[in-house]
């Protein structure tokens, strides 16, 4: 099944959506940064979405993007209404 | 020669032996001065004086009654002075977050005409937010929140926007923060509070008195006397003459109309000695332990791949350094780093009772977890500095490796 597109932003479709429901902080950043690694080299352009209740995912996935070298695009909601924060993969991972 | 160790606060290192089974060549190394300073040997002293001659109820006019007025009212003195006060307008407290809260309310109190509005920064320490959200549910204000700069410092033009309608009673803005270090442009904060109908300041000092002076800008200070080596269960509350602050709480008949209850008067006389020993050293410790600090600053980052070093670089206290190290839980790196020998204070969710990450730290949109909070105490030696530096990258490095990055 593929990811529902990014509502924050229109035509920006998700490459790959991750799961960290009920999972503590970094969950969410790792589960970014290993889905970042295994594209390897095609990483740059991919747009990633992790799906999280964490609060402080809502800091640490802009925090991570900024620190990386990665476009952080905003949050919507999944379908069960748990935040998905998307982000678009820079160069570096 | 006796087994105990040697408190040796203020004559040398700061030390406290490890495990017995470990052997004693490196010992452990209180990096956590920001949370509780050990009593500075003028408290220890100054206390066990107190409770000798200053037991008795300082309202009494016999003799031991005279001796505990008087010092307190010697205490009184050489906090005002300390801070910039007048001896009248210096309280003793329970705590530092008491203060806070009484000076707050009371600030809320007396302007009620002047408008239902409390204002404070995103990194006020939680006693401001706590004692805000209490008046909005008692009293009916409304709390109104002013951002700060990535840096950790009150935007200007966000806080003129908040005072901008003139409904502001007050305006709480810290001297410096106590998570990150970051020291508030509080003359510029003063001037536009003064420009927009007077507004009265509460400055929260707790984390910033006994490292430098109390700026003057304030209606109400807050101070914390563990925080500068004087005893635990010791607060200041500052209240300049003519502001418009009613005391919150039931009166009581102490000679002082703003304290609560039989006064500590050994804890206010040991807070006072300390006060006074620490400001007199400040200047030389405060430089020497700002050259640590500048030295860890330039390189953890070095030394450590992936971290987030955070806080204004020039304005800032000289004892405090806080950075977040990305993929490591900052639960795992309190307990690493105690194995490794030293107390290090963290603001990730994982080691909050709340299990939410430092609101100081998500205002300034730094990282929130993997956060270390290293605060330096006048005994810090170059060598816990250098040591420090030396098992940091391992232990960061095998706590990434463990989860996979």
């Amino acid at each position: 099944m593929s990811a529902a597109p990014f509502a924050g932003s229109p035509g920006v479709a998700v490459d790959e959506e991750l799961d960290c429901r009920g999972l503590p902080c970094p969950a969410p950043v790792l589960a970014l940064a290993k889905a970042a690694r295994g594209r390897g080299d095609g990483a740059a352009g991919a747009v990633l979405a992790v799906v999280a209740e964490d609060p402080a995912a809502r800091v640490d996935v802009p925090a991570w993007c900024r620190m990386r070298g990665h476009a952080y695009l905003g949050a919507d909601a999944a379908d069960d209404g748990v935040a998905r924060h998307v982000v678009r993969l820079g160069g570096a991972v | 020669m006796s087994s105990i160790p040697r408190p040796a606060w203020g004559y040398g290192p700061r030390v406290i032996p490890g495990p017995s089974a470990a052997p004693s060549s490196s010992p452990w190394i209180d990096l956590d001065s920001a949370s509780a300073r050990p009593l500075h040997p003028a408290a220890r002293e100054a206390l066990l004086l107190a409770h000798e001659h200053g037991y008795a109820d300082p309202r009494r006019l016999h003799h031991a009654g005279r001796r505990a007025r008087q010092l307190l009212d010697n205490a009184r003195e050489v906090v005002a002075s300390c801070l910039g006060a007048r001896p009248d307008e210096v309280t003793f407290t329970g705590s530092g977050t008491e203060a806070v809260h009484r000076g707050l309310l009371g600030l809320a109190r007396g302007r009620r005409r002047a408008g239902g509005v409390v204002a404070h920064t995103a990194v006020e320490h939680s006693a401001v937010l706590h004692a805000a959200d209490f008046s909005a549910a008692e009293h009916g204000t409304t709390t109104r929140v002013v951002d700060v700069d990535p840096g950790g410092r009150v935007d200007l033009d966000a806080l003129a926007a908040a005072l901008e309608p003139r409904d502001v009673a007050l305006l709480a803005v810290q001297g410096a923060n106590h998570e990150v270090g970051t020291r508030q442009p509080l003359a510029d904060v003063a001037r536009l509070a003064a420009a927009y109908g007077d507004v009265p300041l509460l400055v929260d000092a707790c984390a910033s008195v006994g490292w430098e002076p109390l700026p003057a800008e304030w209606s109400v200070a807050a101070a914390s006397a563990h925080k500068w080596g004087g005893p635990p269960g010791v607060g200041v509350l500052a209240v300049r003459k003519g502001a418009r602050w009613r005391d919150p709480s039931p009166a009581d008949d102490r000679g002082d109309r703003r304290a609560l209850g039989f006064e500590d008067v050994p804890g206010a006389f040991a807070s006072a000695a300390a006060l006074q020993a620490v400001l007199a050293e400040s200047e030389e410790s405060g430089r020497r332990v700002a050259a640590l600090v500048d030295r860890l600053r330039t390189e953890v980052p070095r030394l450590v791949p992936d971290v987030d070093v955070v806080g204004d670089p020039v304005h800032r206290l000289p004892h405090l350094l806080t950075f977040s190290c990305l993929y490591v839980e900052g639960e795992a790196l309190v307990t690493a780093l105690d194995g490794a020998g030293f107390g290090i204070g963290s603001g990730s969710a994982c080691t909050a009772s709340t299990h939410e990450p430092s609101h100081v730290l998500a205002a300034m949109g730094a990282l929130t977890h993997g956060n270390v909070r290293l605060s330096l105490h006048p005994g810090t030696r170059e060598e816990d500095v250098d040591r420090f530096l030396a098992v940091l990258p391992g232990i960061v490095a095998r706590l990434r490796a463990d989860v996979g990055l």
